[in-house]
């Protein structure tokens, strides 16, 4: 029986991992992430857990320690935010390539500088390339799900591969929300035993990680690297099922949110979207046939699926709460390349919104809705790249 | 020998056997070779029947240790390092 409960995202994190309970976890504190590492730390000193806590001195080492811990044989956790990720970059690309299955909740935050605490997508969107599998979470409860989803599909035997969760800071974070808890043993039976692949600690069969691969192979390995990737959409819809018939919530690449006769489409990542829902039901209501497309699984990205489901709209707004200087914004660039495949394709403009936790209200979906339905009637593009809720 | 593809990869480059460190000839990497004086060697280090061992140059990295730490006999080392192509 689910439990319905009022917690924050972090939270409702900090239970997953209570009722997958790991074998390992690296606890370094930043905001806005710092809470729910705090509330793990102290499910393991009230013994609810059997998680062996590394407290380090930095998300470097954190980072380095879970690699390790990982190789030995562990089921690692560890969560961090914006410049702890940013701190952990080389390691990240470590874990990835010793295709160790490492789960991270990521709650997103702005870079330095300047310094800001608040919520906007610069650290996720610039692990992109990281190797690692993402998933993105409109709210506490998507938190929750993911992160719970996230150990079947890194540990996956055919994957292997390391998973960032990723929720807004402070607007999920630390916002208290409804939401339902699975029971313990329903979560404990979903995620399964902790299956090895190579373990250091397996004496019998010595082996070395990170060897020197120069010229000879790198190539080769970076080859299978991608390929592992394309397997991750599969393993991610199939684990979503068995994950429907657990909860009843219904989890895809994406989210399509009343787009089937869609003229004009938002795409909009993480808590916003919610947000843009209440408006686009606004303009459904007037008759303007509206819709709009939720990332889910960022990498890899789902570029045939993403296609296809806006393949019928006149124009499309990307909304991206992180910034590409001098470029597009990252989402933009992702869903340009996905519909540029199509023989007729939407005009398309980017919007970039919400940085370091500037609010984004119902108005900004309004103006973009509206903007986007002259651009469907006349064909016009004003500017495709334009900030919104910024001060001239 | 066939040189491995991408397909035949094991996941990570992880390497599952031990020593095979031994594989990888390190001499190559040497720019100072250590060379053995017999009329200044006390047989400082005892490797084996109460000798000195020999230097094995496949692996022999020539860090120079060995040639540091000799005490040779009466202040003339026993061993010393000779740069390379010389």
């Amino acid at each position: 029986m689910a439990k319905v409960v009022a917690v924050t995202g972090n939270e409702a994190c900090a239970n997953a991992l209570r009722q997958v309970n790991p074998d390992v976890c690296g606890i370094y504190p930043i905001t806005p992430q710092t809470d729910m590492m705090q509330r793990f730390a102290s499910f393991i000193a009230d013994g609810k857990v059997d998680t062996e806590p590394i407290l380090v001195e930095s998300e470097h080492s954190s980072m380095s320690a879970c690699i390790g811990a990982s190789a030995a044989g562990g089921r690692v956790v560890t969560a961090t935010s914006s410049q702890g990720l940013a701190l952990m970059w080389e390691m990240l690309h470590i874990a990835s390539g010793d295709r160790l299955p490492i789960i991270m909740p990521l709650v997103n935050r702005a870079l330095s500088a300047p310094l800001n605490i608040h919520g906007d997508h610069s650290d996720g969107m610039g692990a992109r390339d990281t190797g690692w599998i993402q998933l993105w979470s409109e709210n506490a409860q998507e938190a929750y799900d993911n992160t719970i989803q996230a150990f079947r599909i890194g540990e996956h035997m055919d994957i292997r591969l390391p998973v960032m969760i990723c929720l807004d800071g402070f607007i999920i974070s630390h916002s208290i929300e409804r939401m339902e808890y699975l029971e313990d043993d329903e979560v404990k039976n979903f995620v399964g035993e902790f299956k090895n692949m190579y373990p250091l600690l397996d004496l019998d069969k010595p082996k070395s990680y990170g060897p020197l691969i120069l010229t000879d192979l790198y190539h080769e390995y970076k080859r299978a690297q991608h390929e592992v990737m394309l397997k991750v959409k599969d393993v991610v819809l199939g684990v979503a099922k068995d994950f429907e018939k657990l909860s009843g919530r219904k989890y895809g690449l994406f989210e399509s949110y009343r787009l089937e006769d869609a003229d004009i489409a938002l795409v909009i990542v993480n808590s916003a979207a919610g947000t843009s829902k209440d408006v686009i039901d606004e303009f459904r209501s007037k008759g303007i046939k509206a819709g709009l497309l939720k990332p889910r699984l960022f990498r890899p990205f789902p570029y045939d699926e993403v296609a296809e489901a806006l393949k019928n709209t006149k124009a499309v707004c990307v909304m991206d709460r992180a910034d590409s200087f001098g470029g597009y914004g990252p989402l933009f660039m992702e869903i340009s390349s996905a519909l540029y495949q199509l023989k007729e394709r939407p005009l398309m403009i980017n919007k970039i919104y919400g940085l370091g936790g500037r609010d984004y209200l119902p108005s900004h979906a309004e103006l973009v809705l509206n903007e986007l339905n002259e651009i469907a009637q006349n064909g016009k593009i004003r500017t495709i790249k334009e900030y919104i809720g910024v001060r001239e | 020998m066939k040189q491995k593809g991408w397909k035949d990869l094991v996941p990570g480059s992880v390497i599952l056997e031990g020593g095979s460190a031994a594989k990888f000839k390190t001499g190559s990497w040497r720019a100072f070779r250590p060379v053995w004086k017999e009329e200044h060697c006390i047989q400082w280090v005892k490797v084996k029947d109460g000798k000195r061992g020999e230097f094995d140059y496949d692996y022999c990295k020539g860090c120079g240790i060995c040639a540091l730490e000799c005490p040779g006999k009466k202040g003339i080392k026993a061993i010393v390092m000779v740069e390379e192509g010389k």
